[in-house]
């Protein structure tokens, strides 16, 4: 095949080069300016600073020292760990029953799994369910309305399916039970799979935002997106400039420093989960 | 599907768990399974299908001292109310909006920039890309919106930079008459990068020996792209304009209620901000929640709709 004229490769090196600056470049700004300090940032008329020249930590040891940002964070960390366990322990549990064959009732199971794309309850239902059960203004309504992903019980049910069967024929001959074969062979053999759903699941706890607006009414329970919002958009972001003013630091700083804040978990995690997710969304995808 | 005469496949003793037995015997052998199934179909049960029958209020004058059994029918009232409503027609005009915006400009940019990465002959440089493209989907609206705040809001760092050229391009980010297409240009940096994934599998799942073949008959890369590529992902294509369909009425609900402040209600208020407004806060519930269902109703129908229009094309579809 012919080689791509030099006009042909200039067009797509800019082309991507363009595409790339684009998303990493509000990134770089928003940690540049929460490192930037009160004198760097009068120098810059206020606004924000892509290279700090003496960058500091100010802004991140005021808003990390107890207030309503440090008390959000743990909650959030709070919500994500408990919500991923417990959504993790239910997804396996079900998509590991729903991946045995000749299961009893393994069908009508699936359907009620599969049915559930098809359609929304609608979010007033929703709410007066959740309601109902006594959920409002507790961090369960984080959790349990959101517990079950049907997209991740396909995705970890196709990866139990595609194990070799001989394996558990094997387990079962030896006398061990259904429950000893999730634990010792389906399980050991889907680290892949488990992580990339666990991941899946931490990312959405942690970036929770509706849901806490929705059942909690109690600012003191609010997890860190909501907080961000009072940061950044809320009142021209007073919140932000009261802590700015008391510690003298640029809002501009403390804004993104709790932007940054809200976002690094989920870069921290984020090569993990790129190891694996294409996989995990492509079986997810085809069996589907 | 035309070879459906091949004998069916031998029915070997691979079958470990036989569908015989009495009820008794097989629920003594799968109790653990049936344990283990029990959280996931409890959840289903509370928060979907107990909830999809809760929409029976939109049938209902609902107070919520009476709770839903207790408030009494009435019939298609909320409907009628709910179609008499300017603000119920703003919504959905806007949803429309929004949606044929993002079929024009979103759907297609996750096929472009798949194809330009498929072009790329460097894989380091390839992974690179990716990784940072890939990356904005994983972050939540209340920072794609802060993000976007920051270059291109009142006091961001392009608006001034445009300014101080000569070149004002006001607060973006508060200007009601070009919000759709903000909108539209967030939901683009937020998750054009991630959709590549699958279009990127669709043109690695093309046999090789198509482009040879095609370059051999002296098809240049237009061709190529045209007759071998482009034919290839067009099952992949259809199946997600499928499922695109089915979500018409769904456009971004949080990055609408994060920007209702800036923008106003007018221009930003979609069918699922509407629900939220007039039912949760305001306490219409009926009437929302007669805007809900129709939401979910148009939802499947087109889903359906749409499936059986692509197997008239000749199409797999989304399921059989």
């Amino acid at each position: 095949m012919e080689r791509p004229t030099i006009a042909g490769r200039t067009l797509k090196f800019v082309v991507l080069t363009a595409i790339t600056l684009a998303v990493l470049y509000p990134f770089g700004l928003a940690l540049g300016t929460s490192l930037t300090g009160r004198e760097e940032s009068i120098a810059n008329g206020g606004s924000y600073v892509l290279l700090p020249l003496h960058p500091t930590l100010e802004a991140y040891k005021v808003v990390l020292s107890g207030g309503a940002v440090t008390r959000a964070v743990l909650i959030s960390i709070s919500i994500t760990v408990i919500g991923t366990a417990a959504s993790l322990l239910c997804t396996v549990f079900l998509g590991y029953a729903l991946s045995r064959r000749g299961m009893l009732f393994g069908k009508p199971i699936l359907l009620m799994v599969l049915a559930t794309f098809l359609f929304t309850p609608g979010m007033i239902p929703s709410y007066l369910m959740v309601k109902e059960l006594g959920m409002i203004d507790t961090y369960q309504a984080l959790i349990v309305p959101v517990l079950v992903n049907a997209f991740n019980v396909v995705v970890v049910r196709a990866f139990f399916q595609n194990l070799p069967e001989e394996l558990f024929e094997a387990a079962r001959m030896d006398g061990a039970g259904e429950w000893r074969m999730l634990w010792r062979i389906a399980l050991p053999l889907s680290k892949a799979v488990i992580a990339v759903v666990g991941l899946f699941y931490a990312v959405s706890y942690w970036n929770t935002f509706f849901n806490a607006i929705l059942y909690l009414n109690d600012q003191a329970k609010h997890p860190i997106q909501v907080v961000l919002r009072q940061y950044i958009f809320r009142g021209n972001a007073q919140a932000g400039a009261d802590i700015a003013v008391i510690s003298n630091l640029p809002a501009a700083s403390v804004q993104m420093a709790v932007l940054i804040i809200a976002l690094i978990p989920i870069v921290i995690v984020y090569p993990f989960l790129q190891k694996y997710f294409t996989k995990g969304v492509l079986t997810g995808a085809i069996k589907g | 599907m035309v070879a459906t005469t091949a004998p069916p496949p031998l029915e070997v003793e691979t079958e470990v768990r036989p569908q015989r037995g009495s009820l008794r015997e097989r629920l003594r052998r799968d109790w653990t399974l049936l344990a283990l199934c029990l959280p996931g179909v409890l959840y289903f049960a509370i928060f979907f299908y107990v909830p999809v029958l809760g929409n029976v209020i939109a049938f209902k004058d609902y107070a919520p001292f009476l709770g839903i059994n207790e408030s009494p029918w009435v019939g298609l009232d909320n409907f009628t109310m709910l179609l008499a409503e300017p603000e119920f027609w703003t919504a959905v005009g806007n949803t429309l909006q929004i949606t044929a915006l993002q079929l024009v400009l979103y759907f297609p940019a996750p096929i472009a920039l798949a194809l330009l990465l498929n072009s790329l002959v460097g894989h380091r440089i390839k992974r690179f890309i990716q990784s940072v493209v890939y990356l904005p989907h994983f972050l939540s609206w209340v920072v794609v919106v802060a993000m976007f705040q920051q270059v291109i809001g009142g006091a961001g760092t392009v608006t001034n930079f445009l300014n101080s050229h000569g070149i004002t391009i006001g607060n973006l980010m508060s200007n009601p008459d070009t919000f759709k297409l903000l909108a539209t240009a967030q939901v683009i940096w937020k998750d054009c990068g991630w959709g590549t994934i699958i279009f990127l599998a669709a043109i690695t799942a093309i046999d090789m020996n198509q482009y040879e073949a095609a370059a051999i008959d002296g098809a240049d890369w237009k061709r190529r792209l045209w007759h071998v590529t482009l034919p290839g992902i067009r099952p992949v294509v259809l199946m997600l304009l499928i499922l695109r369909l089915g979500d018409i009425l769904s456009v971004g609900f949080e990055q609408m209620v994060l920007q209702r402040d800036a923008v106003g209600a007018a221009a930003s208020e979609v069918i699922d901000t509407y629900v939220y407004y007039h039912g949760v806060i305001n306490g219409d519930w009926g009437a929302s929640t007669a805007a809900g269902l129709m939401k979910g109703v148009i939802g499947a129908a087109l889903i359906y709709a749409a499936n059986k229009l692509a197997h008239k094309f000749g199409e797999q579809g989304i399921y059989r």
